[in-house]
């Protein structure tokens, strides 16, 4: 088991190692003259106005929330999947039945308009 | 003629006897085993990480000659500037250019977030790499929890999106990236709910195992299932008709509107890489993987029939990519919410019953292939059911617009 | 020192420096990346003990949905981002108060329980032994039911208080 992510952590450390190698070498390579006027932040040529960091509203907030709440209900449902071959009929029906009310949820959600784009 | 006949049965499982020979070559020089085995995972680690990143050289261009030739213009090719015959060098060129471009690093910039984002991105898109099933033997580790790793690494890799949008100081990449990272929460809901009607259907959720329960590939067994994590796959990796991540023409370039350099080039990189990861999983998940005639003779062969299912899934991703405009963001999430999500939800569910039904049905157990009959008849179902959905929704919305129209000439009556 | 008792004070240390950095970080979103590192750092831990699901889950759940969620909500507050906030406010003797006598509280439950320790590894197939308990009768069924119930309350707790803005 652990020998098994032996093999994991040495790819994920290869994986971190490609970019920083390759961000490395264009780091030896490039040019490098920096000048105020380059450096502005690129907003269609117009000078940059007011703060970038401002409220954003609330809309994405719920679409974060429901995919947290699918999220979580497919942890819960993985391990469900990978025995369904084992169950009993009524074990497969609690797992619709899971399913169902989440679908309720959803159901729920968009009837209040929550799902639309405002 | 002897040492042909050895020559041909080296080269029917060539990967797996040149590690053997590494290997040999590693204990004969006196190594322990301990070292010996880690150092043949360092060398599958490589190979693994490099794989995504070679495929990606051939990929671009590939998909510059493709978009070419279906658009009718020119693409890379041998005259002009010269990139090699058919353009081939055109991907190494491209490279040399942005290793040597200036890095502007606009003002205001959050740093240590700016810089580690680009490198993140292809961290996380070459480790998904580390449980795909390259052959009956070439897997880099074949965990049991298998595709949920993958799964939990792209679900992870969401943050970066938001990391490089916003550390970026400007308006376009942090609208682009909130845009971007709402799509890709959205459309990971339905791809996980077929991935979860795969690992139903195969009972395991080793990718080993998932390759091997498919004598009949799934995709002719659970077609809609086939269809949603397609869809939802598209949308994950950014594809024309759910692009709107690089909406030119809104968000300028989305969230890495600020990035010059070889840090652009690895938002380039993991983007294809990203692309590539998703084919390969598909080709594995209802493809069948490396399974294909001649395997068993010949080890080689998977290799390749999974290296010809994923070319193919490439394929289809580059038409769909050339082909179709895109979206609105309104229309796109309305399309992930209210149809691929619910469909999903049902689709498991009835095929959760239906599959479980057949086995109460017949006690005495039935043979592979009617089982994948009564599963394509019930997917025949849960399209025709969807379909008469669909339309009937689609008359009532007519009926209401005419009814409107006919409101609206009727006043226009009475006013004159 | 073995390898596994190496890497885990590696992921300890990664995942309690990354909560330091992230109760002592100036910006806001600085904090949530922090918050990030630290449960990635627990995953770790969650390999070492022979848990990859609860690894992979907390990759999916934590890093991925609750990291996302985070972020939305910093950005649903006004001007968070860009001046950098006082550490502390006024009420910060009580809050330490409380953390050290949850502490303290913690390291003795800890200390005094007679935990069953084992040095056999995992079984192979804990996770299908998961599955099975989760929809047993005699298991976990209903609390697998009310956690459905749990999400759906979630859920229809947020659209209304976002409804009524």
């Amino acid at each position: 088991m652990l020998e098994q992510f032996i093999f994991v952590g040495v790819l994920l450390v290869v994986a971190l190692f490609l970019p920083v190698v390759l961000i490395g070498l264009a780091w030896l390579l490039r040019p490098k003259r920096p000048n105020p006027r380059k450096s502005e932040i690129y907003e269609c040529g117009l000078q940059p106005h007011g703060e970038n960091w401002v409220q954003f509203k609330a809309q994405y907030y719920i679409f974060a929330l429901v995919f947290l709440v699918f999220d979580v209900e497919a942890v819960f449902l993985f391990p469900w999947a990978l025995v369904y071959n084992w169950l009993p009929l009524y074990a497969v029906l609690e797992g619709v039945l899971f399913i169902a009310l989440l679908a309720a949820a959803l159901v729920y959600a968009w009837q209040k308009g929550a799902l639309e784009w405002m | 003629m002897e040492s042909l006949s050895r020559f041909l049965a080296f080269l029917a499982d060539a990967i797996v006897n040149i590690g053997d020979w590494i290997r040999g070559l590693l204990l004969g020089a006196g190594l322990a085993d301990p070292w010996v085995s880690l150092i043949m995972k360092a060398i599958g680690a490589i190979v693994v990480a490099f794989f995504p990143l070679m495929v990606v050289i051939f990929l671009i261009w590939a998909y510059r000659k493709v978009a070419a030739r279906m658009q009718g213009r020119l693409g890379p090719n041998s005259s002009g500037t010269w990139a090699g015959p058919y353009g081939i060098l055109q991907t190494f060129a491209d490279a040399i250019k942005m290793l040597t471009k200036e890095d502007i690093r606009p003002q205001g910039i959050d740093k240590i977030p700016y810089n580690l984002a680009p490198i993140l991105v292809v961290f996380a898109s070459i480790a998904t790499w580390a449980v795909m099933p390259f052959g009956p033997k070439l897997i880099g580790t074949d965990l049991n929890i298998g595709i949920f790793y993958i799964l939990a690494f792209s679900s992870a890799a969401l943050v970066v999106f938001l990391m490089a949008g916003w550390s970026s100081n400007n308006k376009y990449a942090t609208v682009g990236a909130f845009r971007s990272v709402a799509q890709l929460i959205g459309y990971e809901i339905p791809q996980l709910l077929a991935v979860l009607t795969v690992v139903m259907v195969t009972g395991s959720l080793r990718m080993q195992e998932i390759v091997g329960q498919q004598k009949i590939p799934l995709l002719f067994q659970l077609p809609v299932t086939a269809f949603i994590f397609f869809l939802a796959s598209m949308a994950e990796v950014n594809a024309r008709p759910f692009e709107l991540l690089e909406a030119e023409s809104e968000l300028v370039c989305g969230y890495f509107i600020e990035y010059s350099g070889m840090k652009f080039g690895m938002f380039y990189l993991g983007e294809f890489m990203n692309s590539t990861a998703v084919a390969a999983l598909f080709a594995t998940l209802f493809l069948g993987g490396w399974r294909g005639p001649w395997v068993e003779q010949a080890p080689i062969m998977g290799t390749i029939w999974f290296l010809v299912k994923m070319a193919l899934m490439l394929l289809v991703w580059m038409l769909i990519q050339i082909t179709l405009p895109r979206l609105r963001i309104d229309q796109m999430l309305a399309f992930n919410w209210k149809f691929l999500v619910p469909l999903a939800l049902a689709n498991l569910c009835i095929i959760g019953l239906v599959n479980k039904g057949i086995t109460e049905w017949f006690p005495g157990g039935v043979s592979a292939w009617t089982r994948a009959g009564i599963l394509l008849m019930a997917n025949v179902g849960i399209f025709l059911a969807t379909w008469g959905i669909l339309a009937a929704l689609e008359r009532r919305e007519q009926r209401r617009r005419e009814a409107w129209r006919a409101a609206q000439v009727g006043e226009v009556e009475v006013s004159a | 020192m073995t390898v596994q008792q190496v890497l885990f004070f590696l992921f300890g240390a990664i995942a309690l420096g990354a909560a330091i950095g992230m109760v002592t970080a100036r910006k806001v979103f600085h904090a949530a990346l922090w918050m990030l590192l630290a449960f990635f750092g627990v995953a770790g831990l969650y390999v070492l003990l022979e848990a990859p699901f609860f690894a992979a889950a907390q990759l999916f759940v934590y890093m991925g949905a609750i990291g996302v969620l985070i972020i939305y909500a910093i950005m649903l507050t006004r001007g968070m981002m860009r001046q950098r906030l006082p550490r502390v406010n006024d009420q910060w003797w009580f809050a330490g108060l409380l953390a050290a006598v949850l502490l303290v509280v913690l390291v003795w439950l800890v200390w005094q329980h007679p935990w069953a320790t084992t040095t056999a590894a995992a079984p192979e197939d804990s996770l299908n032994r998961l599955g099975l308990t989760l929809v047993d009768p005699e298991g976990f069924a209903l609390p697998f039911e009310v956690a459905s119930v749990l999400l759906v309350m979630a859920l229809i707790g947020a659209v209304t208080i976002v409804r009524e803005r």
